[in-house]
């Protein structure tokens, strides 16, 4: 510990602190613009500036370390003199239009202006031009000459989203902040930037000039996308959402967010928006008031259940629904006599069902992915589905964590790697299982029998051995291990690794309330979410659910919709598919405007309420599946608020979820046989994931959501006699799909890397089955 | 040939063939001998570090830190990589004494490098050379093979297990790059910017490794003062400014170019060397140590001897050596207009007093020069100075205040006739006969 002495104030400090962050500890403050506490330094602002004792001139205080018995002034006359003179510094070439800015009102400049800079400029020369650049949908690059080259933007690429898309460029005056040669800023992290900008230079393209910063209310809530659960201050004006920005919680998304987050309120303010309650009625859809609705809702399921039988009602809701949601449908379909309710709707291998020691989830704390010495990814493609866990990662590996990967793609993490594999998907298993072997190797004991006939490479002893080593490890298992044809046996084998090695197995989660969804017990007592379509039923319930975008078959799931006699939808949009294949159409409302809980990756529970009023007649969903099973005559259906609900799911007041536990009860491993021909491998388009980031305006417009091509490894290419073709036609079961080829050596040999969840291939089957391509 | 004359010379001596660049030739002059003894012998560290030390020899690129105290920082026993390079991106205006040092005596650097890489532990090197003398970054590559061939760079040095790799890199010409920390960006491949320090170079060096970065001029007489001892070199120039040193001369002399005198030589005596004054006019003022020191008036300099002691003394800094001589035809003014336009282009743009104040003071000296000056702007020009210094990454913002500060001291009448008149107080067309390139008598 070191002691300091600040404006007269004492402190012990710990070794290796800065000045500014002693200043900070005793609640002295130092005007900065470059310094931020998760970049590294630059002391290039030089606002900083203090006097220290003994020094002859004044230093940084956010680059001076401190050393025992320092003592500092912030505000003697040295100090304010440098201050000043750095402020008139940075005026000199900034154009003083505040008035016209977008920043104006929340800007760091403005703001130090008032208190450090001259009422009157003594600079009577010309002022500096700096050109736009149209660097994207997103991040707004177009009043440059704000800029005061505090190289905050290009320390986070570097630094935090692991790509330099921004740098500076010339040199003197002349400098400026620019991407390599007019290219874009196609982080999924890019948004940060503008939040990082401490004057109008960044700005965000879809909010500029749409409101000015004290006309916004302040809302909390949570982000209803990744797993995450990122903590949002969403900013509303007229009972509409202007833009939302991070709320820091360093134990969840730190000070960022992704893009995804951040600009996906777009959608809530969308032309697709429903604002009714609709009914089908000899083909024609009318729109109705609430109790119409919910009447012939009723009517409709309950003739269903006593001609049929409760078992021929099937509901599917989405992992993005909240907690409360999820319970009430479930009570509701339950009340019918049913038993199928599922919300995993792009899983395929339900095998684990009934063997799960609890509910899966990341298997540790997020704050503590950073303190693993090993981590094995499985089968992700983690930048694009949980871009901040990948963030954390990121930095984990630039210290001191081996990250190696087992993936289905070439997909470039931009983590610094420890070791990585690439394999098709039904040689994933075999994959893990061949680490496994190696990891009992390298620790000299017996390997499990039902893996000893894997083989072993070096990349798998490599990853094995970061495994044996560390004292922390974790093997995780991504989105698309769980959507695999073998999900229950690569998480078997996964808890043969974490038992032979001692690492943490752990689930990084598909979507906001994936957790949740177990919690509220949304899982199949009966028919789970494949074999709800492939054995159709007589009625469906739908929530927040876009079968041709969000199932593992989409094929096999419109067949049964639209043999079904009634197909209820509860959704934010009016979806065209959905006029075809459903009878109802229920307008629930979106995370903004209704109160609710989701549970993230780590089990934290994490309510919020609604932050604007339901749009038009739409109303929560917790609320009209109350109201629905009243409708019904169901019993316990009394609630008046959603805290309600979510106690009667959670208990009052826990902070994490119980009975979270990724262990599994008599699943055998059983190596895998290669899978003849070709196999697909659908990665979900970060852009695409959920029905709200779909009708994000911006974010449609971005390089991620560009349209899906197949990509093939040459060897593959060549083998199909494919070589040199443009496009393409794939065919899974009766649909097929034209695209784009591309040569892609990072996809496994026999693998055709075909994205879901966009219309160009919703016509296509199971995410991993078999598909056959030929040219167009 | 550049190098015009000498007293005492050591670096220069013997310089006359065409090809004394040669290995052959240095060889001939004495070169390696030191090398090969302190392998063969294998004399300890700490007794060439003294050695260096004795010779009180300081830093030729500018700042004069002394050699020997410097190599002495060096965590000489850490384990892994460490580093020596060698600053040859020689940039100040004026200065042009590395590059006839790398064109006429290259060995005598490679073999200064190998011997200060042995005292600091180093087992990699690096010379970078400024970018706009390609042809001199040719000859030391020229140089480096014969001396790799030779077997005094590279792996098991003569036998003596000693290993020490040494690579020549040319810059692009930017001049921060001569700061040391943006050389080492430079070499890194990154963009040429100074690092704050501390971390310093010795602790966090190259490719984060402890370094030391030396002038060539520097390194280049470190067998001679090995050869000759510490003490002898010390001797040839006073206390505390130890040895000869070469001396850039530029402007109004009859014979500009490169002279080695003992520190301690009048400067009258240098000017004399260098022809005296072209046309035999009158000397008006001198820049003693590049562009970045600050102007000494031609009177005062006159009693000055030439060494970093008193030319400090008489308000300035040896810097690198790099005299610029102005006679009485000059127009301070239009001196300073482009010594600040240099400064003005060169920063580097990182931190805000250097980036936004040398475009400022270029600007209003600009607007003086071309009779747009303001009676309120030399005491602006002065506070925007005094904004600038002290307050910046690295020493280009002091370099850039200093001249502006020491031309409105010494000649603020010429700066206020400017202001007042539109024009400069030294008639135009005697800053035209001055100049040398036009003829009107």
């Amino acid at each position: 510990m070191l002691e300091i002495e600040i404006d007269g104030k004492k402190a012990q400090v710990p070794d290796g602190s800065t000045v500014m962050d002693a200043a900070q500890q005793v609640g002295v403050y130092i005007p900065h613009f470059c310094y931020h506490k998760k970049l590294s330094i630059a002391a290039n602002c030089r606002m900083c500036l203090v006097e220290v004792e003994k020094a002859p001139k004044p230093l940084p205080a956010c680059a001076t370390p401190v050393t025992n018995g320092m003592k500092v002034f912030t505000h003697s006359q040295l100090a304010i003199k440098a201050q000043k003179g750095v402020m008139e510094f940075l005026l000199i070439n900034h154009p003083l239009d505040c008035p016209i800015c977008d920043q104006g009102g929340e800007c760091q400049l403005q703001d130090m202006s008032v208190g450090y800079g001259p009422m009157k400029s003594r600079y009577s020369e010309e002022k500096r031009v700096v050109f736009h650049k149209d660097v994207g949908p997103l991040v707004g690059m177009e009043e440059m000459s704000r800029c005061i080259h505090c190289t905050r933007c290009v320390r986070f690429g570097q630094e935090i989203a692991g790509i330099m898309e921004l740098g500076m460029s010339n040199r003197n005056m002349h400098s400026e902040i620019t991407t390599f040669l007019g290219r874009s800023v196609d982080s999924e992290l890019s948004g940060n930037m503008i939040d990082l900008c401490p004057v109008g230079a960044l700005t965000s393209k879809p909010f500029r000039f749409t409101a000015r910063s004290w006309e916004l209310q302040r809302r909390r809530s949570v982000s209803p996308h990744d797993s995450l659960g990122a903590n949002l201050v969403v900013q509303v004006k007229h009972d509409t959402v202007m833009r939302v920005l991070p709320h820091e919680n360093e134990d969840i998304n730190e000070c960022w967010l992704s893009d995804k987050d951040r600009f996906s309120y777009q959608a809530l303010n969308s032309d697709e928006r429903l604002t009714k309650p609709m009914v089908k009625q000899g083909g024609e859809w009318r729109e109705v008031e609430w109790n119409v609705a919910l009447d012939y809702v009723a009517h409709g399921l309950k003739d269903i259940a006593r001609d049929h039988g409760g078992e021929t009602i099937a509901a599917l809701a989405s992992p993005h629904s909240t907690l409360e949601e999820l319970a009430l449908l479930k009570k509701v379909v339950q009340g019918l006599g049913s038993g199928n309710i599922d919300s995993r709707p792009r899983q395929s291998d339900f095998s684990a069902d009934g063997k799960r020691a609890g509910t899966p989830w990341l298997g540790m704390r997020i704050a503590e992915l950073a303190q693993q010495d090993a981590v094995l990814v499985v089968g992700a493609f983690l930048r694009k589905d949980q871009p901040l866990l990948a963030q954390r990662l990121r930095l984990a590996a630039s210290k001191r964590s081996k990250v190696s990967l087992l993936t289905l793609g070439g997909d470039d993490e931009l983590i610094k790697l420890h070791a990585r594999r690439t394999v098709a998907p039904s040689q994933l298993v075999n994959g893990l299982a061949a680490v496994v072997k190696a990891a009992a190797e390298a620790k000299g004991v017996a390997v499990p029998a039902e893996v000893a006939g894997v083989e072993v490479c070096e990349t798998s002893r490599r990853i094995a051995g970061s495994l044996v080593e560390g004292e922390k490890k974790a093997v995780l298992l991504g989105n698309a291990a769980v959507q695999s044809p073998q999900a229950a046996q690569v998480q078997a084998v996964a808890l043969e690794l974490g038992k032979l090695t001692g690492a943490i197995v752990g689930f990084l989660g598909e979507a906001a309330n994936s957790v949740g969804a177990y919690v509220a017990g949304s899982v199949p007592s009966a028919a789970n979410a494949r074999t709800m379509f492939e054995q159709p039923r007589q009625a469906y319930v739908l929530m927040g659910i876009e079968p041709e975008f969000d199932c593992a078959n989409p094929q096999v799931a419109l067949a049964a919709l639209q043999q079904a006699k009634m197909v209820v939808a509860l959704s934010a949009f009016k979806h065209a598919p959905a006029l075809d294949y459903a009878d109802v159409l229920l307008p629930v409302a979106p995370f903004t405007e209704t109160a609710g809980t989701f549970i993230n990756a780590e089990g934290r529970i994490q309510s919020f309420n609604g932050v604007v009023k339901p749009r038009g007649d739409a109303r929560p969903g917790w609320k009209v599946l109350r109201v629905l099973g009243n409708v019904l005559n169901l019993p316990g259906f009394d609630y008046l608020t959603s805290e309600e609900v979510r106690d009667e799911v959670l208990g009052k007041g826990a902070e994490f979820a119980a009975g979270l536990d990724n262990g599994l009860n008599g699943v055998a491993v059983a190596l895998a046989a290669p899978a003849a021909g070709l196999e697909r491998i659908a990665d979900v388009p970060i852009h695409f994931a959920d029905p709200l980031v779909r009708r994000a305006a911006a974010l449609q417009q971005t390089r991620d959501a560009g349209v899906p091509v197949a990509r093939l490894h040459p060897d593959t290419l060549a083998a199909q006699g494919l070589a040199g073709a443009a496009r393409v036609r794939v065919r899974q079961g009766q649909g097929s799909a034209e695209l784009a080829l591309q040569a892609d050596a990072g996809v496994p040999v026999n693998g055709v890397r075909v994205a879901a969840a966009h219309a160009a291939t919703a016509a296509l089957g199971d995410m991993f089955g078999p598909i056959s391509v030929e040219r167009a | 040939m550049a190098l015009l004359g000498n007293i005492h010379g050591v670096l220069t001596a013997g310089l006359n063939g065409d090809h004394s660049w040669r290995l052959k030739d240095y060889v001939a002059r004495g070169g390696y001998e030191m090398l090969k003894k302190i392998l063969a012998e294998q004399i300890p560290q700490e007794q060439v570090i003294s050695e260096v030390k004795k010779s009180v020899l300081r830093g030729r690129g500018g700042a004069g830190f002394p050699t020997g105290l410097k190599w002495s920082f060096m965590p000489r026993s850490l384990p892994g990589d460490k580093y020596i390079v060698c600053n040859s991106d020689e940039g100040e205006p004026g200065t042009f004494k590395d590059r006839d040092i790398l064109r006429y005596n290259p060995h005598s650097v490679i073999e200064g490098m190998a011997i200060a890489a042995y005292s600091i532990g180093a087992t990699g090197g690096y010379n970078y050379i400024h970018g706009e003398i390609f042809e001199i970054y040719q000859r030391f590559e020229e140089a480096l093979d014969e001396a790799r061939a030779a077997g005094f760079i590279g792996q098991n040095i003569l036998g003596s297990g000693f290993n020490f790799e040494l690579f020549a890199h040319h810059g692009y010409g930017a001049y921060i790059c001569g700061e040391e920390t943006a050389l080492l960006e430079s070499i890194e491949g990154k963009k040429g910017q100074p690092r704050f320090k501390p971390p310093f170079p010795a602790s966090f060096g190259l490719y984060g490794k402890p370094t030391t970065i030396n002038n060539t001029e520097t390194l280049a007489s470190i067998p001679f003062i090995l050869k000759m001892g510490g003490e002898e070199f010390l001797n040839l120039g006073k206390p505390n400014n130890g040895g000869t040193k070469l001396f850039s001369v530029s402007g109004h002399v009859k014979r500009p170019g490169n002279y080695e005198i003992p520190l301690g030589t009048p400067f009258s005596t240098l000017l004399e060397m260098a022809g005296g004054m072209r046309g035999g006019r009158k000397i008006k003022a001198v820049i003693p140590g590049g562009s970045s020191a600050p102007v000494i008036p031609g009177d005062v300099m006159m009693d000055t001897t030439m060494d970093y002691d008193a030319i400090a003394k008489a308000g300035s800094m040896l810097g690198s050596g790099a005299v610029i001589v102005m006679d009485e035809t000059t127009c301070m003014v239009k001196s300073l207009e482009r010594l600040s336009y240099f400064y003005y282009e060169e920063s580097c743009g990182q931190c805000t007093p250097c980036r936004e104040g040398t475009s400022w003071m270029y600007k209003i000296v600009h607007r003086i020069e071309n009779g747009l000056g303001k009676p309120e702007d030399l005491d602006l020009l002065n506070n925007v100075l005094g904004n600038i210094m002290g307050r910046t990454i690295c020493a280009l913002g002091d370099a850039a205040a200093l001249p502006v500060q020491s031309f409105v001291k010494h000649f603020r009448k010429e700066f206020e006739y400017h202001i007042e008149h539109k024009t400069c107080l030294v008639p135009k067309d005697v800053q035209w006969a001055g100049s040398g390139f036009h003829h009107f008598e």
